[in-house]
């Protein structure tokens, strides 16, 4: 199978500087997208840039650098803003997806009450699952799941029946990050919303890999991290509907986030910074802004179609190997570029191990979505993600590294 | 054709152990009965040991894991059978990683070690003379 190679990936990776070393002596195959993506050259040296001629801290000096510091940090919530359509205004840094859903759950969690309900899904990350989990303990609140079919998308039938208007908050993954399913966000926001519920979307595996509308999706909030969009570490955002975020009560407390303070009393600043307290991240805000600049150029839409291809074209790869059992939806088209596998006979460790020894990284283990792996009755998985700087080549030494493995094991 | 490398850290030997485990099963007359996970890898681990005068008579253990975690453990097994209890206390990491005789690196570690963490802890279980069920 040929496939049409929207994107020139031999010159997209000459911009990134880890693909020139060797491991285990062989050519770095980086498959483990899902986890962390690799940085272009483009965003480390912006980060350099700031450490070498600019390194201030912000919104506070008024001498030249702290300027420059400054600009370069709200424009890189400009620049977020932009890449999902959204306000200025909407765009939160938090440390990750992580820190951003345990934003919500405790500030939304302030104004619920016993009885009222949750509802997620059976393929939630620990992320979008463990903080409302915790919450619910805590005030009594009622989770429910939505149930996964055995095609492996969300049971929209079940998600009709258990978004009532008792529920409060629906919080969903976007894309699995085991199973690639791209959920119906857009159509679970009517349904939420017309219940009088909130919809928060996880959205740390589809941002670098679908264009992004928060208008268009409608959703309240959408939380993604840095590091999965060829972004630094330690930097993610949590987009608001503004009106939301207004009548929300701060997370932290502390610096920056205030506007005036007495002993006894504090009122707090605008949008965004409200949401900010101490100094932030802003070498990482300066790296994500490259991040998006790099991602825009390439173009997104670009992005999606060549992975759709890659994705495909690892699909039938995978299926064509005897042993290989893939989770997941069968059309590409339906699942983001996550592909997670089990060879027979095999622990996913032990595939891994091997399949490292090749050059070649991808995941084993349960992907922090434990309850799923029960559900799909296994320990855990293979996991290869992908993305736009992977090729089909690349796929074939997956293939023959997983023959080799079988052999190891015959 | 298989690499050097591979065969470093797949012997044949650990293949073996881990197609054919050693000592597994449940023992019914046990004196420790301890479980162990490793997150990581979903690794399970649960052994049973009985003790007699100071010294381990008997071990079985029942497990799922990876190839490193059950070989690891059927070798563990087979080393501290007729022990005495306060010798197994003093295991190293060091003497399991050597047992083994392959290239374990930091993460497949934790594989590597699962087995002497349980029984080690199994072990400070029944000194303190707690329940030794499953915990
Ligand atoms: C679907 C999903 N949600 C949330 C997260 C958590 O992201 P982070 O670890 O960057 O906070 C991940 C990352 O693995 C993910 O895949």
């Amino acid at each position: 199978m040929l496939i049409k190679q929207t994107l020139d990936t031999k010159k997209i990776r000459e911009d990134f500087p880890i693909f020139k070393q060797l491991t285990h002596n062989k050519p770095l195959i980086y498959l483990d997208n899902g986890a962390t993506s690799q940085k272009p050259v483009q965003v480390i040296d912006a980060m350099n840039r700031f450490y070498n001629e600019y390194n201030s801290n912000v919104h506070r000096g008024v001498y030249k650098i702290s300027e420059l510091a400054t600009h370069a940090y709200e424009e890189a919530h400009r620049k977020t803003a932009d890449f999902i359509k959204a306000e200025f205004e909407e765009v939160i840094f938090t440390k990750g997806t992580t820190e951003s859903l345990n934003l919500l759950a405790y500030t939304l969690g302030r104004t619920l009450k016993q009885g009222d309900e949750i509802v997620l899904s059976q393929m939630e990350h620990h992320s979008n699952l463990v903080p409302w989990q915790q919450l619910a303990k805590q005030k009594g609140l009622a989770l429910k799941f939505i149930r996964i079919t055995k095609d492996y998308k969300l049971d929209m039938a079940h998600a009709r029946e258990i978004i009532t208007p008792k529920t409060k908050i629906v919080s969903i993954v976007h894309v699995s990050n085991v199973l690639g399913t791209i959920n119906p966000v857009k159509e679970l926001a009517a349904l939420a919303h017309k219940n009088g519920a909130l919809f928060v979307i996880d959205g740390a595996q589809s941002i670098q890999h679908l264009p992004i509308n928060v208008k268009e999706l409608d959703c309240d909030f959408f939380a993604f991290s840095g590091h999965k969009m060829l972004g630094p570490t330690g930097i993610g955002v949590l987009y608001g509907k503004r009106h939301l975020l207004e009548h929300m009560e701060p997370f932290l407390y502390g610096g920056d986030m205030i506007s005036e303070v007495q002993f006894e009393h504090s009122t707090w600043n605008e949008l965004p910074w409200k949401f900010e307290a101490g100094t932030p991240n802003i070498t990482e805000a300066i790296g994500l802004a490259a991040a998006i600049d790099y991602l825009k150029e390439i173009n997104m839409e670009h992005i999606k179609e060549y992975e759709e291809e890659l994705t495909t074209y690892a699909l039938e790869t995978l299926s064509n190997i005897k042993g290989v059992r893939v989770y997941g939806p069968t059309e590409a088209g339906d699942r983001g570029s996550v592909i997670a596998f089990n060879v027979e006979g095999i622990h996913p460790h032990d595939v891994s191990t091997i399949l490292d020894r090749e050059g070649i990284a991808v995941r084993g283990g349960h992907h922090c979505a434990m309850p799923l792996m029960n559900l799909l009755g296994v320990t855990g998985t293979v996991r290869a993600s992908f993305s736009f700087y992977n090729t089909t080549e690349e796929i074939d030494k997956l293939a023959q590294a997983i023959k080799k493995a079988q052999e190891v094991f015959k | 054709m298989i690499t050097m490398e591979e065969e470093e850290i797949y012997k044949e030997n650990i293949l073996d152990h881990y197609r054919n485990p050693h000592n597994t099963g449940e023992l019914q007359d046990y004196s420790i009965r301890h479980r162990e996970l490793n997150p990581l890898c979903g690794d399970q681990i649960e052994l049973f040991v009985k003790v007699e005068g100071c010294r381990c008579s008997d071990v079985k253990f029942c497990g799922k894991g990876c190839a490193i975690s059950q070989a690891a453990t059927s070798m563990l097994t087979d080393k501290i059978k007729n022990k005495n209890i306060d010798e197994l206390k003093k295991i190293t990491q060091e003497e399991v990683v050597n047992m083994l005789g392959i290239p374990v690196g930091i993460v497949r570690l934790k594989c590597a070690l699962l087995p002497l963490k349980t029984l080690q802890k199994g072990i400070i279980k029944w000194e303190k003379g707690e329940l030794c069920q499953t915990n």
